[in-house]
């Protein structure tokens, strides 16, 4: 029994946390999570008009009510924004909090009378999920919120299925889709009804804080993950349901809320995606930013060792001394070293190093490109000729690549650059 | 003018006015473009001149008048046209590829629900061939330079496959190869008799660009054969001083909380 009231469990949040997850991408996607959060809070007084018409927790009045409320919410604050000109956050802001505030009030007048309190609003009772059963004739057909959400889940996956030409170019350009025909205020209301549909589905298990949520964590911790909308989808979905077992098992472990762990680890599942997703990951920086240290300090050490070369052939240089005068710091410098020597650009004989014939060949383009820089400086950006050019060229040899080198070339090769030749075309009209 | 249609005009405009916030934008905006040609739009900030291709593609709405393309409204013939929009008007950290981006210029085609098959892929690539962008299709459009985004819009544009073509700032912020490919490709546009109007900037390269222009202040200042109409007469009226009458009529409507139809 104790295990499998873990499953439901477990399968209600997995389902809530996908359910959200895809519609949550789409939101992240259209900047549109702060509409997603008013839509989870200004259901409420659709589900409590529902619940004091039908005095029942039949799911369908709380559908009709709680959509009907969710399209509401996204109209009023289109009104306020385009008509009235309050800005779109101020407007968010203003609709949410009120409808919600309706929404309490005609629950705690209702209290006593009907099956909902404040606490399981704002909360959710996930942990009741196993033993609020399904009886149709005598059999029992499993918990009655795994049924709700799960439906919810499948109309989910069909309505992207069905949409998803139609979301990625509304969402992406909606002037181009207008333009093309589609109807993108239509699929806009449409897309609304599905996040309220998913949100009063997700309500009575997670409650109206943690929908939240479940609608922004799961999709952007996907899009940091990667730059594919079919992989961010198939992702928050996975992370929705990774989010639901962490979730239970620190809840066990804690003998917390069930909804407010599975939050947390949606939460703790995020900071892990920012330590380490690829690109966007700090790491993923880490990494990149090295690289870029590593390719200066390279750059400094060949040019280092060409000019000791060129001033006093005989002065022999030791590893050590090349730490010391760059200053890309010792990491960078050491792997370059190492990268260099095993690229065949540096040797190294009795403890000094020396440079290769190819090393001496990088060395020179380097410089050739330093001196190309300091004459494009000199000419074109009217720089002095003095530290001025150096210590730009110095910054900018790293970055030069064949195709600005050429382009450089003519530049400084040509008698006037054509910007030059299009300012004295200006001064003399 | 007189207000009937005609059926070889790309695109009629009859009187339009267009509005923000009931503050007029344009006013009574009555021109024609003929057909085949390349056909500049130019006019200070603030001109309308990216309001005025948004009316004509009938996503904003008119205070009064109206548009025809071919003789027809435009929701019959949206087929015909194809639209680039400014580059900056989109999120380029959008997660999809190049190949994505140009195949949302055939959904048009494609109509609601269904996908793009083999030929919808091969012909977007033959888009980008076009705008020498054809080993990009696989590329992440966060990776693109400016340059290289203005020539993936232009791919989705050709990928419609349009009569008309509205191309609101292409040359803006672009590097020389890429001005070089939109060059080549207007030229080819006309060759083909396409009709395309280009919202631009540079006023030095109008001559070389373009045969006709519309010269825009909030209304009409000249339009005509670019040899005719690109004068210094007409350019101080377009670009020199505002146009207080208009500004402060503008003004007023907009206090007086509507515009007469």
């Amino acid at each position: 029994m104790e295990l499998s009231a873990a499953f439901w469990i477990i399968l209600t949040g997995s389902l809530v946390a996908a359910s959200c997850g895809i519609l949550g991408s789409f939101l992240v996607l259209r900047k549109m999570s702060l509409i997603g959060d008013a839509i989870s809070h200004s259901v409420l007084p659709g589900i409590a008009i529902a619940f004091i018409i039908s005095a029942s927790r039949d799911v369908l009045p709380m559908i009709i009510g709680a959509s009907a409320f969710g399209l509401l919410t996204v109209f009023l604050i289109e009104i306020l924004n385009k008509k009235w000109r309050v800005q779109e956050d101020a407007s968010i802001g203003i609709i949410y909090t009120a409808l919600f505030a309706i929404g309490v009030i005609l629950i705690s007048m209702m209290a006593g009378h009907i099956d909902l309190d404040q606490e399981c609003v704002l909360y959710g009772e996930i942990a009741y999920t196993p033993w609020d059963i399904v009886i149709i004739n005598g059999a029992e057909w499993g918990p009655r919120p795994v049924w709700f959400i799960g439906t919810v889940f499948i109309i989910n996956i069909l309505f992207i299925r069905t949409f998803y030409k139609e979301m990625v170019i509304s969402s992406f350009d909606p002037a181009l889709a207008m333009s093309l025909g589609f109807n993108v205020s239509l699929l806009h209301y449409l897309f609304m009804g599905m996040v309220s549909l998913t949100t009063v589905a997700s309500f009575e298990s997670v409650g109206a804080i943690l929908v939240v949520a479940m609608l922004i964590v799961p999709g952007a911790t996907a899009y940091l993950w990667t730059n594919r909308l079919p992989v961010m989808l198939i992702l928050s979905v996975i992370f929705g349901i990774l989010s639901s077992v962490f979730g239970y098992l620190l809840a066990t472990y804690w003998e917390s809320s069930i909804a407010g762990a599975m939050t947390v680890a949606a939460g703790i599942l995020f900071l892990v995606s920012i330590l380490l997703a690829p690109q966007y990951g700090l790491l993923g920086k880490f990494y990149n930013h090295l690289k870029l240290s590593v390719s200066f300090a390279s750059d400094h050490l060949l040019l280092l060792l060409y000019r000791q070369l060129e001033r006093e052939p005989q002065t022999l240089v030791i590893p050590g001394a090349v730490y010391q005068s760059t200053s890309t710091g010792r990491l960078p410098t050491l792997l370059a070293l190492m990268k260099n020597r095993r690229d065949g650009r540096i040797s190294k004989r009795k403890k000094h190093l020396y440079l290769t014939d190819s090393g001496k060949e990088m060395a020179h383009q380097l410089i050739q490109r330093h001196r190309l820089w300091e004459r494009f400086a000199s000419r074109e950006l009217g720089l002095p000729d003095d530290e001025h050019v150096h210590e730009s060229a110095h910054r900018m040899e790293h970055f030069i690549d064949e195709n600005i080198t050429e382009e450089l070339y003519q530049v400084v090769n040509n008698e006037k650059s054509s910007k030059s030749k299009a300012k004295d075309k200006y001064e003399k009209k | 003018m007189n207000s009937g249609t005609n059926n070889n005009i790309p695109i009629e405009i009859h009187d339009m006015t267009v509005a923000y916030h009931k503050k007029p934008v344009l006013w009574d905006i009555d021109v024609t473009a003929p057909e085949g040609k390349l056909i500049g739009i130019i006019g200070p900030n603030g001109a309308g001149k990216s309001t005025l291709v948004k009316a004509v593609l009938d996503l904003i709405p008119k205070a009064s008048g109206w548009v025809k393309i071919y003789g027809q409204p435009y929701t019959d013939m949206r087929s015909l046209v194809g639209y680039v929009p400014q580059k900056e008007s989109v999120d380029w950290d959008f997660p999809v590829n190049v190949r994505d981006v140009v195949l949302m210029g055939l959904y048009g085609q494609l109509g609601w629900f269904k996908r793009p098959k083999k030929q919808h892929i091969k012909s977007a690539e033959d888009s980008l061939k076009q705008v020498d962008m054809e080993d990009y299709a696989d590329r992440q459009i966060s990776q693109l330079s400016g340059g290289q985004q203005q020539r993936v819009f232009l791919a989705r544009a050709l990928a419609q496959d349009a009569q008309i073509y509205l191309m609101d700032e292409p040359f803006a912020g672009v590097d020389a190869a890429t001005e070089n490919a939109i060059i080549k490709l207007l030229s080819n546009l006309r060759e083909k008799g396409k009709t395309v109007l280009v919202v631009h900037h540079d006023l030095s390269t109008i001559p070389k660009y373009f045969d006709w222009l519309m010269m825009l202040n909030m209304r009409i200042i000249a339009a005509g054969p670019v040899k005719e109409v690109f004068t210094t007469e007409n350019l101080r009226r377009t670009y020199g001083g505002k146009l207080t009458v208009l500004t402060e009529a503008a003004d007023k409507i907009s206090q007086a909380g509507s515009v007469h139809k």
